[in-house]
């Protein structure tokens, strides 16, 4: 059973999101409870692994995917990501407890907590990933899900700003993760988490460890908001409280550190990790700190801080000791809980007062005794009190910036920076509870302030509770797993560390002291100041997010105009030109390269198939020259040319294709005259062709030569260097012992490559919907819609003479070849359907035999005029399409049902009384859905073109094509 | 015959080339089909080129059958170039009904 619960504990939220999103409008208890429970039974699959994970065993579940690519879902727990999964669920089930009675009723809340589960899920999924391409896609699902509940009141623009940006940032540094781990996983030769962390040494020596640390480190400093990149989380506290208190402070951003923790060992160690990510740490720190003290927005406060905390994470992960890895695994524990609590506190100073803005609020403590008491333990905790968590972790962190002294890093400043950013820390802790529940009340509140529901205080004292527990009895409460967590990262040379409370007089608890005392004497001597600024002095103006709009416009408007502006986007012509122009450029490089030996063999020439490509050149050059004024012309020579390499399939052993390609030539010769009405007349010799267009001509002209003879010898040269193995002896020898069928061109489509195929008869159905849609609204240009000339002359014609009916001389006129091809249609039915059925055997097919059974119902159109036909026949062509393609996925379902791979084919003979003996293969079922496509296209597209004409004189609102009635 | 049938895809490349940069939405349609001619015509003949090899079993030996695989794909993109002309024939009507003309741009600046 455990190994199934990986995935089960993945599963679990997404299940429950899905549900919860279900549950609109019906209140938002049940969501919130499910939320919970959902959570909570997270959490208690997760304790049930625990004798394994604490015992050091490492649980691995491999769902194969697709194994032929190496790629697998592989799902791995370990101390750590145990650790932060107790975390994720923990803090999660305390979340949807609080949500419930934070959240107000108007707001959507299936919708909310639907996000939250499926963020939970992804960020499971993250710590969870045992295969880092798995670990970048979660990682990419929080931060979509970031920006949702950032954007969730999305009425506001500051949400919707924020929003926006924090998915800029997070996901653009997700992109980098993406390449880094692509580097990582091709010089590791695995994208398996076990094999990459196995791999340390190789990856340290290799040199494209700079590119893929950088890559991988851009990825984790945007995720957990490290200096430059931090300035979106401040924007990300227009989300919910609650979100804000999960995502924001908890989990998500500790996203960044765990990834930081986790390739510890196979990337950390060099002198380029200790200065990028000890700096970077260093750096966000102190700006944290500094710009934490200088914010009036409650949450804003609890904002940088996060980002100081997290720095003081990345910074000890920095460090390059093994200590520090341990002391970095600890206070992601640590801030997680005190965090999260203050978030949630400052979320209920909101609810209750109506307000967040530091300089309004005051002397809460009166009436929410409770809240102030549990916001005042874990703000302790945040500023580093002794016998709370936060004061263990501070510790350790202390010891490991006075270790690192001889280390590579910064020396004795490093140890300065930590303690003013330690004393910062104690400023903004005693600012945030002092200035909330302390000193005067204001006269004035948006709100008059109670204590929040039970159910509210509970979560914020469960945690405020963690943070004492930990911090009185650390060895029993947090040992064992912080043991196991550090054991998995760190393997077998795990430091030797103690989780005491008193250490004695040591220097890291002199520094606390100095930071403690000056941090109070800085309160105190800068309360006044704190009260009158907005933004930090110094940095205030530098703000990051300023210099992001700026890129941001420079990047989305800015840079797209002036290159509308240069090219010319607009102008279809010129791009064709640029198209063909880059394809000569690419063949050539390509050429330039190869050394082909191309003897030209005279000998080989057949005068007879030269004469006919003479006639077919004569065809191509004549259209080409003739297509702008002589259109019909140019149709009939494109014709000439499309026979002439039809001929030439014959010649060359392809009679299917030279079946298709006749018969297609006829339908798109039909199509394009039925087209050619609308468009305008064009009569050569009004205009004077300017010496520009002369120009123009010419250069095309040496294009398109260029072009034929780079073609022609790229065609001479894949002629006479046949490829050698290729898989067509495979086709050649199965055809007809597995596939059934003596036509291997057949057996191809409808059997070996059917899945291709229903590709195709796919993207048919799609391209005749299509044509379909794009003519209900055609509009004709207001010179076309008139009847021609010959029509217009017939008619009055008809109309003079008392005797004649209207289409009286029409009908006269293809009286004959109307005659004919009535007669002869059921027989082209006929032959179609011989086309169909010998087409497994004998060239023929399902495409053929329905372009055949089009071209019939074609010719009866032209030869009787649709309404004739339509009164008489109706087809439903919408319906042929749609049965052929259900025919053929269920012809390829069939398979299953054998337990047989999609589109297996079975066969064998028949004999029918009349017929003989008849290959039944089911591939024959699978070529009917093909016939039906195609007959279904042909027909739509061809009908609906042609009612065109009809439309106007009739009035008709819509073409009676479809015919569907 | 390799030779006939290489000028030969080069003439139908090039017409079709020219034809593609010109302005009008008739020529390039009919540019777009010999283009696909040339294309057809060139995939089928990576195959090698072999006269009365139809690859219809009758037993044997198979070498004796031409290369069945560049003809299965050819005959799709037939189909397929169908589809297309007729799509594309389509839209360059709804464009012609829309904008008045029918250059390929959209506007009768220059020819």
């Amino acid at each position: 059973m455990p190994h199934q619960l990986p995935s089960l504990i993945l599963c679990l939220p997404f299940v429950a999101s899905v549900v919860a999103w279900l549950m609109r409008g019906r209140g938002h208890n049940r969501a919130a409870w499910l939320m919970t429970a959902t959570a909570l039974l997270g959490l208690l699959l997760c304790l049930w692994l625990a004798p394994l994970i604490l015992a050091g065993d490492v649980l691995r579940q491999v769902i194969p995917w697709a194994p032929g690519l190496g790629l697998d879902l592989v799902l791995r727990i370990d101390g750590f990501s145990w650790l932060m999964m107790l975390l994720i669920c923990g803090i999660g089930a305390l979340v949807g407890v609080y949500a419930r009675y934070y959240m107000s009723p108007d707001d959507p809340l299936a919708r909310f907590f639907a996000l939250l589960l499926a963020f939970m899920g992804s960020m499971l999924g993250i710590v969870m990933s045992g295969n880092v391409i798995q670990l970048v896609f979660f990682w990419e699902m929080t931060s979509l899900f970031s920006f949702l509940l950032i954007g969730y009141w999305h009425r506001g623009p500051s949400a919707r700003d924020g929003a926006r940006m924090a998915l800029i940032v997070t996901s653009g540094g997700g992109l980098c993760l993406f390449g880094g781990m692509l580097l990582l996983g091709h010089i590791a030769g695995s994208y398996e988490l076990d094999a990459i962390l196995a791999a340390g040494d190789t990856v340290r020596a290799h040199p494209w460890y700079t590119p893929t640390l950088l890559l991988i480190l851009l990825g984790a400093f945007t995720k957990s908001a490290q200096f430059p990149f931090h300035f979106w989380l401040p924007q990300a506290m227009s989300a919910p409280t609650p979100a804000s208190a999960y995502l924001h402070s908890a989990t998500m951003v500790k996203a960044g550190v765990f990834l930081l923790v986790r390739f510890w060992p196979v990337l950390g160690g060099t002198a380029e990790w200790s200065w990028i990510v000890g700096g970077v740490g260093l750096v966000t720190l102190i700006l944290g700190a500094y710009a934490a003290m200088f914010e009036q927005d409650l949450k804003g406060v609890l904002a940088y801080s996060t980002i100081s905390h997290l720095g003081l994470i990345t910074m000890l992960v920095g460090l390059g000791s093994a200590l520090g890895v341990v002391a970095a695994i600890f206070h992601i524990v640590n801030h997680a809980t005190f965090k999260a609590s203050l978030f949630m506190a400052a979320g209920a100073v909101d609810h209750e007062a109506g307000t967040r803005d530091l300089r309004k609020l005051g002397g809460l403590r009166r009436f929410m005794p409770v809240t102030a008491t549990l916001a005042l333990v874990a703000g302790a905790a945040m500023a580093g009190v002794p016998l709370l968590n936060g004061f263990l972790s501070k510790e350790m962190f202390f010891a490991e910036t006075l270790a690192a002294r001889q280390g590579p890093l910064l020396d004795a400043i490093s140890e300065v920076i930590a303690v003013a950013a330690s004393a910062f820390g104690v400023t903004y802790s005693i600012r945030f509870v002092r200035g909330v529940f302390f000193g005067r009340t204001p006269a004035e509140l948006p709100r008059q302030p109670h204590e929040p529901p039970l159910w509210m205080r509970f979560p914020i004292g469960f945690l405020a509770l963690t943070c004492l527990l930990v911090g009185v009895l650390p060895a029993r409460v947090i040992g064992p797993t912080l043991q196991a967590a550090a054991a998995s990262v760190l393997g077998s040379d795990l430091p030797v560390y103690s989780l005491a409370v008193w250490h004695g007089v040591t220097t890291p608890l002199l520094m606390s002291v100095f930071a403690f005392v000056a941090g109070c004497l800085l309160f105190a001597g800068l309360r006044r100041r704190f009260a009158e600024r907005e933004g930090a002095p110094l940095i205030g103006r530098l703000g990051g997010k300023r210099i992001f709009e700026r890129v941001m416009a420079v990047l989305a408007a800015d840079l797209p105009q002036r290159i509308e502006r240069r090219y010319p986007g607009r102008r279809l012509q010129s791009q064709l030109l640029l198209i063909v122009l880059l394809a000569l450029l690419a063949g050539t490089l390509a050429a330039a390269g190869a050394s082909l030996d191309m003897e030209l063999r005279w000998s080989s020439v057949d005068p007879a198939f030269a004469s006919l490509w003479l006639l077919g050149a004569a065809c191509a050059i004549g259209a080409a020259s003739q297509a702008k004024f002589h259109r019909l012309a140019a149709l009939v020579l494109t014709g000439g040319a499309g026979l002439v390499s039809c001929v030439s399939f014959v010649w060359l052993s392809a009679p299917d294709l030279a079946a298709t390609q006749l018969l297609v030539e006829v339908v798109t010769t039909i199509l394009i005259l039925l087209g050619m009405r609308w468009l305008p007349k064009r009569i050569e010799g009004l205009s004077v062709e300017s010496r520009r267009q002369r120009f123009r001509r010419r250069r095309d002209v040496v294009i398109a030569i260029v072009a034929g003879l780079g073609v022609a010898s790229l065609a001479y040269a894949a002629m006479t260097h046949p490829v050698a193995d290729s898989i067509s002896r495979f086709f050649l020898e199965r055809a007809y012992t597995e596939g059934g069928g003596h036509n291997v061109v057949n057996v191809i489509l409808v059997d070996f490559r059917g899945f291709d195929t229903l590709g195709e008869i796919s993207v048919l159905a799609i391209v005749a919907l299509t044509v379909f849609a794009l003519l209900r609204r055609f509009r004709p240009a207001a010179e076309s819609i008139g009847t021609p000339l010959q029509q217009r002359q017939q008619t009055a014609l008809d109309a003079a003479a008392p005797d004649r009916a209207a289409d009286h001389s029409l009908t006269d006129y293809l009286m004959i070849p109307g005659l004919i091809i009535q007669l002869m249609s059921p027989v082209i039915l006929l032959f179609g359907l011989h086309l169909f059925l010998r087409g497994h055997d004998l060239p023929g097919g399902g495409f053929v035999a329905g372009i055949t059974v089009a071209v019939a119902l074609i010719l009866l159109y032209m030869a009787r005029g649709a309404r004739w036909v339509e009164t008489r026949l109706r087809v439903l062509p919408v319906r042929w399409l749609g049965a052929g393609l259900l025919l053929a996925v269920l012809t390829g379902l069939g398979s299953l049902a054998f337990g047989r791979p999609f589109m297996t084919t079975y066969f064998q003979y028949l004999d029918l009384p009349l017929l003989g003996r008849v290959p039944l293969a089911t591939a024959l079922l699978f070529d009917l859905g093909v016939f039906a496509v195609v007959v279904g296209t042909t027909i739509l597209m061809l009908v609906a073109l042609a009612h065109q004409s009809l439309r106007r004189p009739r009035q008709a609102p819509a073409p009676a094509a479809e015919g569907e009635g | 015959m390799e030779l006939v049938l290489a000028a030969a895809i080069g003439i139908l490349a090039a017409s079709g080339v020219w034809l593609l940069l010109r302005p009008r939405t008739f020529q390039v349609i009919i540019g777009l089909t010999l283009i696909s001619y040339a294309v057809n015509l060139f995939i089928f003949s990576i195959g090698g080129l072999r006269t009365g090899a139809d690859p219809v079993l009758h037993g044997g030996d198979i070498a004796q059958y031409t290369d069945p695989l560049p003809q299965a794909l050819v005959l799709t993109a037939i189909v397929i170039g169908f589809a297309t002309t007729a799509l594309f024939l389509v839209v360059l009507l709804t464009s012609r009904g829309l904008t008045g003309n029918d250059h390929v741009d959209g506007e009768d600046g220059t020819p």
